[in-house]
């Protein structure tokens, strides 16, 4: 297997972008990858797409076909494929792209990931939403998506190891970074009090407390490492890219206030990359709901189970507060959340930290970065690692 | 619009909490599974049906306050993982309860309720909600 670099990032901005169609987004964000990869855009041999559900968001299946041909590529008759694992849908592309590279079947990928999701109106939506837990077991019995994390949050109230307090800090820590990117659907920092008031969603969680719905789009481009130099001076090398899986219903695990696939797959990556937690500087992890935050910096082993929550309140992982920043783009809650784009917003973020281009929000001297990512609750996990060069 | 088919073809568990058991290793689980994930090979094709004790206590809730378009007359209304009596999680709706009184560790029992309807020409599904045990 070779080793694989991220040659190229790009992002468009998140939010809710009325003017912009699902291609245009998709497409914008490629060509800024690209075009920052300084290829001419010939040389990629395969695409892949991370997209939860272009299918009922906008009703158009196929994407694959849609973003080659739209992105200039089809009449070179590439390989496109659409990837779709609920919230770890970019997650899952971005893996298949450097298995991709490291198998030595292409030699420059792009992996893309998108979502116009405002096209539908708010119910609609949350109905896709909540397709990506059990569609039959849970949200045909009543429950949302966002209920299945409250119900996270109840029980790790009710066993000591977070309060409500702790929980929506992680909001606090989002809006945060939220303010220092240009590309955030939301700008403005926040304090505890504005998220522990915020109109209810499903007690104990609040509108402050999720992610919004959101449009936008990213991608990277990549390579192997041997040849990254041979094409630009700033890239960052994939030290590793693990993903696992856990029952589809929350309901069947035995614990509900640990995600086993992220501690399974995070023990994986860091072996992979042959290093250990405390060696992380950055991270960027799936908060689609402050809960699942706080769930994620202990089964990454960044804290011990009970930990996590004081530590974010305390403003340990905000930009200067310790030894690991968590979130710097604003994360899900605050740099917006269009579903399939997530999870490679989270690894152009880390590949921005990573090379010092980061702006505002720059950690200091980084040299390895996190960046997990989600789909359903927690069922399945995608945990990667990328090393400054 | 989904068809009757669906509907029908879950009624063992939505209405009776008809789960499996494996033959193997004993192991229960709800909703039916064809081969259980323990024992797999081995329990292929021999998967018992079980049905779930209906006595159970509140393991965690919510109340859900932002509701799908089915449930919007009934906002805001309590969702659980019970743990019925042989300590199989379900995911449920309570039923007949005051919001203010769901805590964990609540002792309820399963009902058969309407659960919702496609539009008003469509089928209506029913199934299992849980009430508290007064």
């Amino acid at each position: 297997m070779r080793d694989v670099a991220i040659i190229g990032i790009g992002v468009t901005k998140f939010g809710e972008l009325w003017n912009d169609s699902f291609r245009s987004i998709g497409i914008e964000a490629g060509l800024r990858a690209i075009a920052d990869s300084k290829l001419a855009g010939n040389e990629i041999d395969g695409i892949f797409i991370g997209n939860l559900s272009a299918g009922r968001f906008i009703n158009q299946q196929h994407i694959d076909a849609l973003i080659a041909d739209y992105s200039g590529m089809a009449t070179n008759h590439i390989p496109a494929v659409r990837v779709e694992a609920g919230g770890a849908s970019g997650g899952v592309a971005f893996r298949q792209g450097v298995m991709a590279v490291a198998s030595g079947m292409h030699d420059i990928v792009l992996v893309g990931g998108a979502e116009k999701m405002t096209d539908l109106d708010d119910p609609a939506i949350n109905s896709v939403v909540d397709a990506t837990a059990d569609a039959e077991w849970e949200a045909s019995m009543g429950l949302t998506f966002a209920s299945l994390y409250a119900m996270i949050a109840q029980r790790m109230i009710h066993e000591g190891t977070a309060t409500r307090e702790e929980i929506a800090s992680f909001a606090v820590n989002s809006h945060a970074h939220g303010a220092l990117n240009p590309n955030a659907q939301f700008r403005k920092a926040i304090t505890l009090d504005t998220v522990l008031r915020s109109g209810k969603v499903a007690d104990p969680l609040g509108v402050f407390d999720c992610a919004p719905i959101s449009d936008g789009a990213a991608a990277v481009v990549l390579c192997p490492l041997e040849e990254a130099k041979k094409h630009t001076d700033s890239y960052v090398k994939v030290s590793a890219v693990e993903q696992g899986s856990d029952t589809l219903a929350l309901f069947q695990r035995p614990d509900i206030t640990s995600f086993g696939a992220t501690v399974a797959v995070a023990k994986r990556a860091y072996e992979t990359a042959g290093i250990s937690p405390v060696d992380v500087n950055v991270a960027e992890v799936h908060d689609n709901y402050t809960v699942s935050g706080i769930l994620a910096l202990q089964d990454l082993g960044f804290y011990r189970k009970g930990e996590a929550g004081k530590a974010v309140l305390d403003g340990e992982v905000t930009l200067g507060g310790g030894k690991l920043a968590v979130n710097t783009s604003g994360g899900l809650k605050a740099r917006g959340h269009p579903i399939g784009a997530t999870g490679i917003a989270q690894i152009v973020e880390i590949a921005e930290q990573l090379r010092g281009s980061a702006g505002k929000r720059q950690v200091d001297n980084p040299k390895y970065g996190l960046a997990q990512s989600v789909g359903g609750t927690g069922s399945a996990v995608t945990v990667s690692i990328m090393e400054a060069i | 619009m989904a068809t009757v088919a669906k509907e029908w073809r879950e009624i063992p568990g939505r209405y009776n909490l008809e789960g499996s058991k494996c033959p193997c290793c004993k192991k229960i689980y709800f909703p039916k599974r064809g081969l259980c994930p323990k024992c797999r090979r081995e329990s292929m094709g021999k998967m018992e049906d079980y049905n779930l004790c209906r006595e159970g206590e509140v393991y965690t809730y919510s109340i859900i306050h932002e509701a799908p378009e089915c449930n919007g007359k009934l906002k805001p209304y309590a969702v659980a993982l019970v743990k019925t009596k042989d300590e199989i999680l379900i995911a449920t709706q309570l039923a007949d309860v005051n919001l203010d009184e769901v805590r964990i560790g609540m002792p309820v029992r399963a009902v058969l309720r309407k659960l919702d309807s496609d539009g008003p020409s469509g089928v209506i599904h029913y199934g299992f909600k849980f009430v508290p045990i007064r």
